[in-house]
């Protein structure tokens, strides 16, 4: 009668969420928005027509500062929805682990996150009937994209777990979005370097977003920046455990 | 042995919900939780259903401890909680299916077992419907429904009756006996009249302990009725 425990808890958790972004008008009101402004700045202000260049590079340069605010708008209901509601309650009195419930909500929000990334196709299609781009480049750029949107989801996940009010969810999400994105612009770097000398503030531009989806959305793949991606996705949804755990105790 | 807790304990801060709950439960019982507003009734009973760890003490169902072993323990509970909080956006079917898969039914058994647990809460046609649209009644039922689910053999239900209007109140009555035939249940309510009506035995708490542990006809005999007992027993914030 029963299948893996975990995963069939994971898979009934992941559809209910799903479920709830596609049957609320919020998420195309995120996803429209999403769209309207990835194409105002890939057009407007990433000069995508005047560089008369067949390549995305413009419009993949805006993915980490939209996904900033895009992404904690979907994954805020995560958890603080649950909790403002009471269903937390009867989810986790349900013999479910907890990592099946953090990561069916997770890959749910991610989706979305998905669905919003395959939308902005025609301008790959675009493109194309434009000029001949490397493909293979803007194939890697979309991988690495959707793999960053997974980054940002992870925080705004265990932002969610810690309040009830999706509100608050948010405006956590995009600050600590923002902070991990910008470490390695000068603006950040500078505040640092008045405390630290030169080379810790150049170690610490290395553990930014922008950092590692810099090479990538050139098409280029390094290890080292998918392992830091999955990596920072792993440490969030952990604390996010942890921190839907941390309820039990009172 | 259904449920046997032991020195149960739960501090909030400086405010102590909880302090040294003991009693065991068999099949064939019903207990009624009696008790003032914030006598410990529902933090009791969210830890036998494994939503708060204990402090101290231990809940077993059927000898496994909830806090040990919690998953194991809650495949054996049905858990109602205080005001049933439910998806208002999904159906009682999809929210049915949402609860028996996340249980680890498969897809089968849980169609099966949806289609039985709606039948036993008589949600009737309801079972379409978006749940925000639904009466309170059939909200609830649609809880006790997904409590139903994997026919536990022990039964928490946080005030399964408050807020019905009278018709709802007996149907759910109803059912509460005929579970209770071959279950165990714990129910927590206000109405001494439904303690009278349904259970076999009243546990009144107050203060985070329990100051009665008898039958409901016990209590009558000595007090005269429920409603002294409950004044005698207990102080409440009323009183403090």
């Amino acid at each position: 009668m029963k299948k893996r425990p975990g995963l069939a808890s994971m898979a009934a958790v992941y559809r209910r969420e799903l479920l709830a972004y596609v049957t609320t008008p919020t998420a195309y009101v995120f996803v429209a928005v999403f769209l309207f402004s990835i194409g105002l700045f890939t057009f407007q202000i990433g000069g995508f027509f005047e560089a008369r260049r067949a390549d995305l590079t413009p419009f993949f340069a805006f993915h980490p500062w939209i996904f900033m605010v895009f992404l904690p708008a979907v994954s805020m209901r995560l958890w603080a929805e649950e909790s403002r509601s009471g269903a937390i309650e009867l989810l986790m009195t349900l013999p479910a682990p907890t990592w099946s419930l953090v990561l069916g909500k997770f890959l749910a929000a991610w989706s979305i996150a998905g669905a919003a990334l395959l939308l902005t196709a025609p301008l790959w299609v675009t493109v194309n009937l434009l000029g001949s781009p490397d493909n293979a480049a803007i194939f890697t750029a979309y991988l690495a994209s959707f793999l960053m949107a997974g980054a940002y989801i992870a925080i705004g996940s265990v932002m969610s777990a810690l309040t009830q009010a999706q509100i608050v969810a948010f405006v956590l999400a995009v600050l600590v979005s923002f902070l991990l994105t910008a470490l390695g612009l000068p603006l950040v770097l500078d505040f640092f370097s008045g405390i630290v000398n030169g080379a810790v503030a150049e170690g610490i531009a290395r553990f930014s977003i922008l950092h590692h989806f810099d090479a990538a959305q050139r098409g280029v793949v390094e290890f080292r920046s998918v392992f830091y991606f999955v990596s920072l996705i792993a440490l969030c949804l952990s604390f996010t455990a942890l921190a839907v755990d941390a309820r039990r105790g009172g | 042995m259904l449920l046997q807790v032991d020195g149960l304990r739960k501090v909030f801060g400086r405010r102590t919900a909880v302090d040294g709950i003991g009693f065991a439960l068999d099949v064939g019982e019903i207990v009624g939780f009696l008790g003032p507003n914030g006598a410990g009734k529902t933090t009791t009973m969210r830890m036998i259903a494994g939503y708060l760890e204990p402090d101290e003490g231990v809940a077993k169902v059927f000898n496994i401890d909830v806090a040990q072993d919690r998953r194991r323990a809650q495949e054996r509970v049905g858990y109602l909680p205080e005001g049933a909080p439910l998806y208002g956006e999904m159906t009682p079917w999809s929210f049915l299916r949402f609860v028996a898969e996340t249980r680890g039914m498969s897809r089968e058994a849980a169609r099966h077992a949806v289609r039985r647990a709606a039948q036993d809460a008589r949600l009737g046609d309801t079972i379409d419907r978006p749940i925000e649209t639904l009466s309170k009644g059939y909200r609830r039922r649609v809880g006790l429904a997904s409590a139903l689910l994997h026919d536990p053999m022990l039964l928490i239900l946080d005030e399964p009756t408050d807020g019905l209007d009278p018709n709802q109140r007996h149907a759910v009555r109803d059912l509460i006996k005929r579970l209770g035939e071959e279950r165990g249940l714990i129910i927590s309510t206000h109405s001494l009249e439904e303690v009278d009506a349904v259970c076999t035995r009243a546990i009144i708490i107050d203060q985070g302990r329990i100051v009665a542990d008898k039958a409901p006809t016990a209590l009558k005999e000595e007090h005269g009725s429920l409603e002294r007992a409950f004044a005698a027993l207990t102080r409440g914030e009323e009183r403090v």
